[in-house]
C-alpha cells in the first residue's frame, strides 16, 4: 500500500526551478532513503509534502489525501524533522518537546522519559544553550515519542555523535519493525545503505535513479579487484569498464552489468593471481552519478539565505 | 596587541555601508526633507508675528510643555523658533529610533544569526566589528546634521541662519550619536537582538517621560534625560553650543563602555547567565495561543508598565492644566473651542490619541512576531504538526487584540487615576475608559493592514510601521498645522470619536470594525495561499 507519492511535482522559485516533475512513492513499512548533493531539492521535496511550500505543478500525497489542502489531517499522523532545527532561544527543551508533541494531538510521556535518557539530553536548558546536536535532538526525541505511521526526517542525524547515531537507528529500525514508513533524506550513505529498503537519488531537482539498493546495485554492475601476472593492456578502452584505480598490486575497477563476462574473459589472459568481486557501496553509486556525467561540480549551487 | 583589537575595522565599515546602501541614505534625506518640509508649512500656516505669537501663548501650557519641551524665544517667536520649538524634540526621538535600529541590526541580530561567528573566525580584531558600526553611525549623524543645516538655510527662510540650522542639524545628530551609544551598551548586556532593541526603546521612551514629567512639575529631574540637553541648544533664538557638546561627549563615554563590554563578554551571550528552566511544559504553554503569549510575556508586561507610566505623567500634567487654564483661556490650535467642556476635558482625546498610537506599537509587534516566528525557521515546527494556518494566524491575532486592550485599559486607568488625584474638579473614571477603548476599533484596522500585508506581502509587512508613523505625524500635529479634515481621515485614528467632547459614534466605529475584519480575512486567505519560507 502506498503511504506517499508525489506526482510529477515541480516547484519554481521566480524562475528558478527547485523541483522538475519528481516521483517519488513510499510504501506500507518501507523506509526510504533521499539522497542527492546540496542543492538538489530534498528539502524543498519534503516542505511540499508536508504542506509548507506549495507545489508549482504535480501532485504530492499521504495516505491519499493531498499534503496541501489537508495538511492538518495528515500532520496527526505525521512526524516530522526538519533540516535545521531553530528552536525558540527562552523556553527549555522539555518545553518544547512537551509543546511539539502537544500539537500534534498527545504522545506518550513515557516514551518521552526514554528517548530523554537515551540521547541523553537536559530538558531543564534553555534552548539558547544547546549546541547544535542537542537542538536536533529535541527535535527528533519530539517526533519519535509521537505514534505515528509516518516519519518525514531531513537529515535527522547531522550533528549527532556516533554513540546517538545509533540510538537513532535504534529508534528507526524498532518503528520499521512496528510496520511505519520512512522517508527520510540523508548525506550519510553509510546510513542510508544501513536503514534503507529503497533509494531515490535526486539531482538538480530531477529525479534520476531510485529503486531497492540492490536494483540499483545491478543496474551499475560490479567492483573486481584484479591482480595480475602481467599487466593488463588496454583495459581503459574496454567497453564497460570505469573508475579505474590502482591498489597496490591490484587494479580495481567498476565493471557495467551485462559485460562482467566479456570483462573476466579478457583478464583471465593475463595470469591471474588474485581475483575479489564486490558490490558497490552506496558511495561508489552516489559517486558515479556524479562523476561519470562529468558536471557534478557546479550542481551543488544555491542554498537560502 | 591592542592594536589588533581593532583590525579590520575599516573593511568593515565598508561592509556595513554596502549592506545599509539604500536604508542610510533613505533615513538622512528623509530628515533633512521633512524638516524642510515642516518648516515651510509653518511659513504658510502663520502669515505674520501675530498669528505666532497667538501659537507662543498656546504654548506656554504645560501639556504643550510636556510634549515638545520647555518653551524659549515665546516673546519673540519666530519662524525659526518655532520650527526649532516645536520639531525638535519628535524628530530627535525619531533620529534616535534609527540608530537604535540600525546599531541592533549590525550587532546582536547578526551576532544572534551567526554572521558574526563568521567574521571574527577571519583575521579581524574582536573589537572592530561594534567600532566599524559605531564610526557609521557617528559619521552617518555627522551627516544628517550637515545635510538638515544645509536643507534649512537654503530656504532662505528670514529668521533660519546658517549658524541655527547647524545648531538645529548638530542637536538632531548629537540625539542620534547618544541613543547609538545607549543601544552599543544595551547590545552588550541584553541575551538576545529583541531585548536589545526593547531595551534601547525603554531608555528612550523613559528619556522622554522624565524630561516631560521634570518640565512641568521640577527641572533638575530632566537633566537625567539627553533629550532635555539637546533641547537647551534653544536653536535659532540662543544657539547654545554646549549641550550638543556634551551629549556628544556622554555618546563617546557610552561607546566607549560598550567596546569595553564587548571586550569581556562572550560571543553569543549577555552580561545576565541563563539559568535552568522546566523540564516539563506547564499547560499553559501547549496551545498556538500559549506560545505566542510565552513568547511575548516579558514584552507585555514591560509595554504595559510604560504605557501606565505614560497615562500616569500625561495624568499628573492634568492638574497643572486645569490652573493653568484658570489663567489664561486662549486656546486657538490643538483644541478647538466647543461649547459646554472645560478645557481640560478638551485635552483628554488629544492625549489618548497619542497614548492609542503609541500602545499601537506592541499591538503591531505582537501580530508581527508571527513573520519574525517565519523568518526564524520556527513556523516549519507549529504547521508541521496538527496545527492549521488558520488556528496559528487566530492566535497571534488574538494576542495583538489582547494586547491593545490591554494598552488601552491601562492608558486610561493611569490617566483617569492620576488626573483625578492632581485636579480639584473630578471627572468621572467611566468617561476616561471610554475614552480608551474608544481607540480599540482603529487599532483592530491597524492590526488588519498588518495581517494583509502578512498574507500577501510577507516581506513589505514592517511598511504597516510607516502607516503608523504617518497617522502619529498627522493625528499629533494635524491640530497644529490645521491640515485639512480629509487628512486624518488617511488614518484610522481619525474615524475615533473624541469622549468626552464628542458622543461615541458608534456607526463609525462599527465601520471601521467591519473594515479591520474584511483587512483580517484576506489577510488570512494570503496566509493560507503562500509559501511558508524565510
Ligand atoms: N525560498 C527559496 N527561494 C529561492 N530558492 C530557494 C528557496 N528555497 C530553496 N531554494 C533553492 O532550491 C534549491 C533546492 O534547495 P533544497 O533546500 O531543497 O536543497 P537540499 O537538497 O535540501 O540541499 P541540502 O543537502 O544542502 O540540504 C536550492 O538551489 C535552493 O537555493
Ligand atoms: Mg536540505
Amino acid at each position: 500500500m502506498t503511504v506517499l507519492r508525489t506526482i510529477g511535482l515541480t516547484k519554481k522559485f521566480g524562475d528558478f526551478a527547485a523541483l522538475n516533475g519528481v516521483n517519488i512513492e513510499v510504501g506500507e513499512g518501507e523506509v526510504y532513503g533521499f539522497i542527492g548533493p546540496n542543492g538538489s531539492g530534498k528539502s524543498t521535496t519534503l516542505r511540499i509534502l508536508l504542506g509548507i511550500l506549495k507545489a508549482t505543478e504535480g501532485r504530492a500525497e499521504i495516505f491519499g489525501k493531498d499534503s496541501w489542502k489537508d495538511a492538518v489531517e495528515i500532520h496527526k499522523r505525521v512526524a516530522y524533522v526538519p533540516g535545521d532545527v531553530n528552536l525558540w532561544p527562552n523556553l527549555t527543551g522539555g518545553e518544547v518537546i512537551d509543546l511539539f508533541i502537544k500539537l500534534r494531538g498527545g504522545g506518550n510521556l513515557d516514551r518521552r522519559q526514554e528517548l530523554i535518557r537515551k540521547f541523553d539530553l537536559d530538558p531543564t536548558k534553555k534552548c539558547r544553550t544547546y549546541s547544535k546536536g542537542n537542538r536536533q535532538k529535541v527535535a527528533l526525541i519530539a517526533a519519535l515519542s509521537s505514534d505515528v505511521d509516518l516519519y518525514i526526517l531531513d537529515e535527522p542525524t547531522s550533528g549527532l555523535d556516533p554513540l546517538m547515531e545509533r540510538v537513532f537507528q535504534e529508534y528507526v529500525i524498532e518503528a520499521k519493525k512496528q510496520g511505519k514508513s520512512i522517508l527520510l533524506s540523508s548525506h550519510i550513505l553509510s546510513e542510508v545503505e544501513k536503514l534503507c529498503d529503497k533509494v531515490a537519488i535526486i539531482r538538480e531537482g530531477r529525479i534520476i535513479e531510485t529503486g531497492t539498493l540492490k536494483e540499483l546495485r545491478h543496474l551499475t554492475g560490479t567492483i573486481l579487484l584484479v591482480e595480475t601476472r602481467e599487466p593488463i593492456p588496454a583495459l581503459e578502452g574496454f567497453k564497460g569498464v570505469s573508475g579505474i584505480q590502482q591498489k597496490g598490486q591490484a587494479l580495481s575497477f567498476q565493471v557495467d552489468a551485462g559485460e562482467v563476462d566479456q570483462v573476466i574473459r579478457y583478464v583471465s589472459q593475463f595470469g591471474v593471481i588474485r581475483i575479489e568481486s564486490s558490490p558497490p557501496t552506496l558511495e561508489e553509486l552516489f559517486m558515479r552519478h556524479y562523476e561519470g556525467t562529468g558536471q557534478a561540480v557546479e550542481s551543488g549551487a544555491g542554498g537560502e539565505s | 596587541m591592542a592594536r589588533h583589537l581593532f583590525d579590520g575595522t575599516g573593511t568593515l565599515m565598508r561592509f556595513v555601508l554596502r549592506r545599509d546602501r539604500l536604508r542610510l541614505p533613505i533615513w538622512l534625506l528623509s530628515f533633512a526633507a521633512i524638516s524642510a518640509i515642516i518648516a515651510l508649512a509653518f511659513v504658510g500656516l502663520y502669515q505674520n508675528a501675530e498669528e505666532r505669537q497667538a501659537m507662543a501663548e498656546t504654548m506656554r501650557n504645560p501639556a504643550m510643555t510636556a510634549m515638545v519641551g520647555p518653551g524659549y524665544g515665546l516673546d519673540n517667536y519666530t519662524v525659526g523658533a518655532m520650527t526649532a520649538h516645536e520639531m525638535l524634540l519628535m524628530t530627535a526621538v525619531v533620529v534616535g529610533l534609527m540608530s537604535i535600529l540600525l546599531v541592533t541590526r549590525h550587532t546582536r541580530t547578526d551576532e544572534e544569526d551567526g554572521r558574526i561567528e563568521m567574521i571574527r573566525s577571519l583575521p579581524v580584531g574582536r573589537l572592530s566589528n561594534l567600532l566599524s558600526i559605531l564610526l557609521v553611525l557617528i559619521g552617518a549623524n555627522i551627516v544628517l546634521a550637515l545635510l538638515t543645516a544645509f536643507s534649512l538655510t537654503v530656504l532662505g527662510i528670514e529668521s533660519m541662519d546658517f549658524e541655527g540650522s547647524l545648531v538645529y542639524g548638530s542637536a538632531l545628530g548629537a540625539s542620534g550619536m547618544i541613543f547609538a551609544g545607549v543601544a552599543a551598551v544595551c547590545a552588550q548586556l541584553s541575551p538576545n537582538s529583541r531585548n536589545t532593541l526593547g531595551l534601547s526603546i525603554a531608555v528612550l521612551l523613559f528619556a522622554y517621560m522624565i524630561r516631560a514629567i521634570g518640565d512641568v512639575t521640577n527641572e533638575a529631574l530632566s537633566w537625567i534625560s539627553p533629550l532635555n540637553w539637546i533641547l537647551r541648544s534653544e536653536a535659532y533664538v540662543n544657539n547654545y553650543w554646549w549641550p550638543i557638546l556634551m551629549t556628544v561627549a556622554g555618546a563617546l563615554l557610552l561607546m566607549v563602555l560598550a567596546l569595553y563590554l564587548n571586550s569581556i563578554r562572550d560571543l553569543g551571550s549577555g552580561f545576565l547567565p541563563s539559568r535552568p528552566g522546566k523540564g516539563k511544559a506547564s499547560k499553559s504553554l501547549l496551545s498556538p495561543f500559549g506560545l505566542a503569549l510565552r513568547l511575548q510575556r516579558t514584552g507585555l508586561i514591560a509595554w504595559g508598565a510604560g504605557i501606565l507610566l505614560i497615562g500616569a505623567s500625561y495624568g499628573s500634567v492634568l492638574g497643572d492644566l486645569e490652573s493653568f487654564f484658570e489663567d489664561i483661556d486662549l486656546m486657538q490650535q490643538m483644541i478647538a473651542q466647543s461649547a459646554g467642556f472645560s478645557l481640560t476635558e478638551q485635552f483628554i482625546p488629544v492625549l489618548m490619541a497619542v497614548m492609542a498610537i503609541l500602545g499601537t506599537i506592541p499591538v503591531l509587534m505582537a501580530i508581527l512576531k508571527l513573520k519574525t516566528e517565519e523568518k526564524n525557521g520556527r513556523l516549519e515546527h507549529i504547521l508541521s504538526r496538527a496545527v492549521s494556518r488558520n488556528r496559528l494566524m487566530g492566535s497571534y491575532l488574538a494576542m495583538a487584540i489582547v494586547t491593545g486592550f490591554i494598552m488601552l485599559s491601562l492608558a486610561a486607568l493611569g490617566l483617569g487615576l492620576v488626573g483625578n488625584a492632581m485636579m480639584e474638579e473630578q471627572l468621572p473614571l467611566g468617561m476616561f475608559y471610554s475614552a480608551g477603548l474608544a481607540y480599540l476599533p482603529a487599532m483592530l484596522a491597524m492590526i488588519g493592514v498588518a495581517m494583509l500585508l502578512i498574507g500577501w506581502a510577507p516581506n513589505a509587512a514592517s511598511t504597516v510601521w510607516l502607516y503608523l508613523a504617518f497617522s502619529f505625524f498627522v493625528i499629533y500635529l494635524g491640530g497644529l498645522f490645521q491640515f485639512p479634515e480629509w487628512v486624518a481621515k488617511l488614518t484610522p485614528y481619525g474615524y475615533v470619536s473624541e469622549i468626552p467632547i464628542e458622543e461615541m459614534d458608534f456607526l463609525n466605529a462599527g465601520i471601521l470594525i467591519v473594515v479591520a475584519a474584511v483587512l483580517m480575512m484576506i489577510g488570512v486567505i494570503g496566509f493560507n495561499r503562500r509559501d511558508i519560507g524565510r
